[in-house]
């Protein structure tokens, strides 16, 4: 707001917005209203939801480690692509970001299961079969998490001042020391706010976990797996468990408040 | 003049949003929306389509789903006009909350079932062999009718099985069997004749069998409960019977 003019919004902005507002808040309201204060240790102390907890942090923990390994060199690789087959290869990775997560689930299972492309001959050949494991639910956070990481790195590196890294080439520095040296600290910001991103999509993951690796209390059902179950039994267990997961959510946003300007 | 252009596609947008509307209208049609148990997926589609053809002007709609879904969708609101649910004790909660316009009717039972793969690939000869530790199983969740029938079979032949996976529904245990994800799945019969060529399945010794009764009610949300009355008439009617029959269920 610096060095700029407060303006009078006319109303036909205002009202629409006030609507959007009340209408984003009013079902936290809801949450907050219906959570049953009194017995949250109690709900939250429950085997099957510290199961749930405990499954969904270490998966989506092992699953940001995994995007960020894998999309960190993606995003490079994209950045310093400007052919054709680039700019697709860019289209199709981000594909998870858009896909209904249920569609990536049967994706996932057409080629990971014990059918399916590449899960068939691990199952044959090693007796390896992936869905409703642990790994699976791994496997299928960071399936849509990834694209959340690749994007906010290539941003960064696009954006980046090369002349450090062209000074270090010409001071004599090899790619590699270059790379490490230079480029991997200048985008180490955008590294950290892509895996923050990242982990906080894989923790609410549910549409291609249940899809893919099913639904098993203390192997595969995941905390947001776990609230849809708990709806129709326990409403409260369902209302602690949502609230834990906007708790998290509101401390994601406040982790990257100084990327936002929030 | 883009000012113009702007209000002028508004006004268009509304007034094809509208005549849409009124299109719907013309055969002055009326809705009934069903909420079902998904074991009734295939014998309520006939019955549905039937009940329109006997019923010009009326469209009904049918949401398949666990039996405890839908009893959760009645009691926080849905607008529907009949539920019918795989268990007296899922369809309780709308009971319990006043909302059933009728007392339930028994309409049709049905009897647990494991299904396999075609190809059996885990070579599953009996009921006890689902509890090798290689053997993966699927069974519905337990807030869900097929997940306690499960439950109950398993207890009656004296067997302890570690399913790989709760679903939330019969039809999606059926989905992982049939897409050959799992070795076996507890069904009902009913989704065994669904699902036809794509599974076999085993047989479960007469001590085991354990049967579950389909009960149906019209709701006090209904906007035409006369519809709704008539819709369960035709589920319990002879024809509707006949119906529930050919797909692998019984009598009550």
């Amino acid at each position: 707001m610096i060095g700029r003019q407060q303006r009078h919004i006319p109303w036909p902005i205002l009202i629409p917005a006030a609507v959007a507002v009340v209408f984003l808040l009013l079902p936290f309201v809801g949450l907050v209203w219906q959570a049953p204060w009194g017995q949250m240790a109690e709900q939250l102390a429950d085997p099957i939801v510290r199961q749930a907890l405990a499954l969904s942090l270490i998966t989506s923990s092992i699953a940001t480690g995994l995007v960020i390994l894998l999309g960190v060199p993606l995003a490079w690789t994209l950045a310093n692509s400007e052919s054709r087959a680039g700019a697709l290869l860019r289209a199709l990775v981000v594909l998870p970001l858009v896909l209904p997560p249920v569609v990536g689930g049967v994706a996932l299972l057409l080629a990971f299961g014990r059918r399916g492309l590449l899960g068939a001959p691990l199952n044959d050949w090693f007796g390896w079969s992936i869905p409703f494991t642990p790994a699976a639910v791994v496997m299928a956070e960071t399936f849509v998490a990834l694209p959340f990481l690749v994007l906010t790195v290539e941003g960064a590196l696009r954006a980046r001042d090369e002349r450090y890294e062209d000074i270090a080439a010409a001071l004599g520095a090899s790619r590699w020391r270059v790379a490490r040296l230079i480029t991997l600290p200048l985008i180490a910001p955008a590294v950290v706010a892509g895996a923050v991103l990242a982990w906080a999509r894989a923790l609410g993951e549910f549409g291609a976990t249940i899809t893919f690796a099913g639904n098993f209390p203390g192997r595969t059902q995941t905390v947001p797996l776990a609230v849809y179950q708990a709806l129709e039994s326990d409403r409260e267990v369902a209302i602690a468990l949502s609230l834990v997961l906007v708790v998290i959510s509101i401390a994601v946003l406040a982790l990257l408040r100084d990327r936002w300007r929030l | 003049m883009r000012a113009r252009v702007t209000a002028f596609t508004t006004l268009a947008v509304i007034g094809l949003l509208i005549s849409g509307c009124q299109g719907d209208d013309n055969a002055s049609e009326q809705q009934l929306t069903v909420l079902a148990a998904s074991s009734l997926t295939e014998s309520f589609t006939t019955i549905g389509q039937q009940f329109e053809t006997d019923n010009p002007g009326v469209e009904v709609s049918i949401s398949f789903g666990s039996s405890s879904t839908l009893a959760t969708q009645v009691v926080d609101g849905a607008a529907t006009d009949v539920i019918a649910t795989a268990s007296p004790g899922s369809i309780e909660p709308v009971v319990d909350a006043e909302m059933t316009a009728a007392d339930p009717t028994v309409f049709a039972t049905n009897s647990v079932a494991v299904a396999l793969p075609a190809d059996n690939p885990a070579g599953i000869q009996d009921l006890a062999d689902l509890q090798g530790s290689d053997v993966k199983v699927a069974v519905c969740v337990d807030t869900a009718p097929c997940g306690s029938v499960a439950a109950d079979m398993f207890e009656a032949a004296d067997l302890s099985v570690t399913p790989v996976t709760e679903e939330v529904d019969v039809k999606s245990v059926l989905a992982k069997v049939v897409a050959g994800e799992v070795d076996a799945g507890v069904v009902y019969a009913s989704d065994v004749l669904a699902a036809g060529d794509d599974v076999t399945s085993v047989q479960i010794p007469s001590s085991a069998v354990v049967t579950t009764d389909y009960l149906i009610a019209p709701l006090t949300s209904s906007a035409n409960s006369a519809l709704a009355g008539e819709f369960v008439d035709a589920v319990t009617s002879a024809d509707g019977q006949q119906v529930l029959t050919e797909a692998g269920f019984n009598a009550p």
